[in-house]
């Protein structure tokens, strides 16, 4: 990201939009009392690189939530992919402290009426906040149960006022190789930013979450924090974290995955037991925390079991080609 | 003491000393499952750390002769045997652990067949069972001229070992980039000294 860690008010003139100017200025203002407090007490900020999670007021939403059973938050937030920190499941856990999230900007282009560069207070309204408790099916073949804390993405992206030319929503992951040592590997053959999108329809479904929490409290780095996408019909690697950029577009945007590996990843993604991914199986999931012993294996759902809210959106679509 | 018997006493000690080395990766293991510090996804954790320890062990192996030739010592060829078959023994866990801990048993053909991955890691088990069904002095007597030939399968296995590696790799591939330049050199280090010895014809005739 080129205009991130400059302070805000330093953007090119181009750059700014009226409504951006006025959400700069608040952005100026959070941003100098951080720094009044970066200046009384030095370090504290960041105190001792741990990550720390702070409680958040919600509503639960039942409706939009399985009964089953929760997987534990420490295996939620030390099981992760996040190869911006690393390859290895216990990697993010280990190194996203690395990465501050506070403050915190979206910048918001594209197909809208609303463009800009929004401080991530300004996108989210707390009075939203609800709890979501979430499969999340992972394209590795493993689950789980997840209480999420956010905004449905239909709220957030109404707000942004795309036309009618949008027809995607693209995001970003924050590009950093200081703050994120995954970046910076020498052999990665990830092609930095992080990048995913969604059809508008599915982005405007009611499932769509963007998550700022998870188990009541701010996301823990690992898990993307401050802000990631939750689409749980679809494979993990969907749900993006650390979202930097929203921007709203007519043709379909190339995603991470799918630039790397077209034959195993898809665009759509769609959670589909039917569909095996080239190197393994996708009929089964072992829904963690997995036995040691014996693995914790069940059956895979289609659309990981979100099929009333979401085949509606694929219908006629041959979902072995638009895997 | 004799010398003969201090140099035994010596060459038991170091034994000891290389056999507890080897075990460390499962004794780790253990420690981590009894603890519950192997994480939320035990049979994966489990399988991976046992196929890199059989991956490593079978370097260390291939290591042997070219310290015996760099050291001139002939001694580090006593632990060359052990160092095989704790490598398979770790291959054998490892096959174990996958077959049990991640597939639990289900998908049995399809998995070897559909998944070039597994297959190229069965090639590579597959051709580590004659080895360490001949390592035992009595087989290499018995086989004689035959047996060093027979056990040069061991580069093959190695390679068959780092593709199956390197093709589960999902992006990023600094692991089986460092793996595969070790084994590279540890070939290559071979290569040379057979083209040496090839193109000197004074070393055969001493022989
Ligand atoms: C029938 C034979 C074999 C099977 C079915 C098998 C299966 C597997 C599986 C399922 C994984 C984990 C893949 C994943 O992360 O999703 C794995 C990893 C691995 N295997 Fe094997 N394997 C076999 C033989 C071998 C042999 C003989 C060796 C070495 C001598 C070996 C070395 C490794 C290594 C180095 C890894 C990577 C571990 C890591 O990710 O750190 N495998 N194998």
């Amino acid at each position: 990201m080129l205009i991130k860690r400059r302070p805000s008010w330093s953007l090119p003139e181009s750059e700014v939009t009226p409504r951006s100017v006025y959400l700069n200025r608040r952005k100026f203002m959070t941003g100098a009392i951080a720094s009044a407090a970066a200046l009384a007490a030095p370090g504290l900020l960041r105190a001792g690189g741990s990550p720390t999670t702070t409680p958040l007021t919600f509503r639960e939403a039942p409706e939009y939530s399985t009964d089953e059973k929760k997987t534990p938050f420490d295996a939620v937030a030390k099981y992760n992919n996040f190869y911006e920190f690393g390859t290895g499941k216990g990697d993010p856990a280990k190194y996203a402290h690395e990465m501050s999230v506070d403050p915190w900007s979206v910048e918001v282009d594209g197909e809208c009426a609303r463009p800009g560069r929004y401080a991530l207070e300004d996108l989210l309204k707390p009075h939203d906040y609800e709890e979501r408790i979430y499969r999340l099916r992972c394209v590795e073949a493993w689950s789980m149960v997840i209480p999420w804390v956010g905004v449905p993405l239909a709220t957030v992206l109404s707000r942004l006022e795309p036309n009618s030319r949008a027809k995607y929503v693209y995001f970003e992951t924050l590009h950093d190789p200081k703050q994120m040592r995954g970046q910076r590997s020498l052999f990665s053959t990830i092609d930095w930013p992080y990048r995913e999108g969604l059809r508008m329809d599915e982005a405007m479904n009611e499932l769509s979450f963007l998550a700022i929490g998870l188990y009541g409290e701010t996301l823990p780095n690992q898990n993307g924090a401050p802000i990631r996408l939750v689409v749980p019909w679809k494979y993990g690697f969907k749900s993006i974290k650390s979202i930097v950029r929203i921007r709203f577009l007519e043709e379909q945007p190339k995603t991470t995955w799918e630039l790397l590996a077209p034959s195993e990843y898809g665009f759509y993604a769609n959670v589909n037991p039917e569909v095996d991914h080239p190197r393994w199986s996708q009929k089964r999931e072992r829904r963690l925390p997995s036995g040691v012993l014996r693995p914790n294996w069940m059956e895979t759902r289609m659309f990981n079991g979100y099929e009333e809210q979401v085949a509606h959106l694929y219908k006629g679509m041959d979902l072995a080609k638009f895997y | 003491m004799l010398p003969a018997a201090e140099r035994m006493v010596s060459s038991v000690v170091a034994k000891v000393i290389v056999f507890c080395v080897a075990l460390m990766p499962l004794i780790w293991l253990v420690t981590d499952v009894v603890l519950g510090r192997i994480g939320p996804d035990p049979g994966q954790e489990i399988t991976e750390r046992l196929g890199i320890a059989a991956f490593q062990l079978l370097l260390v192996t291939l290591l042997i002769t070219p310290l015996k030739k760099m050291t001139g010592w002939p001694g580090w060829l006593r632990h060359r045997r052990m160092l095989g078959l704790f490598a398979f023994f770790y291959a054998v866990l490892h096959v174990f652990a996958f077959l049990q801990l991640i597939l639990g048993w289900g998908d049995l053909w399809a998995t070897f067949t559909r998944r070039p991955y597994i297959a190229l890691g069965a090639v590579a088990f597959l051709l580590m069972i004659p080895l360490a069904l001949t390592s035992t002095k009595a087989m290499m007597k018995r086989m004689g001229r035959r047996w060093k030939p027979v056990h040069r399968l061991i580069y093959l296995s190695a390679v068959f070992a780092w593709l199956h590696f390197l093709w589960q790799a999902r992006s990023d591939v600094t692991e089986m980039v460092v793996y595969g330049l070790l084994l590279l050199a540890l070939l290559f280090i071979r290569a040379y000294w057979f083209g040496v010895s090839s193109l000197v014809p004074l070393r055969k005739s001493r022989a």
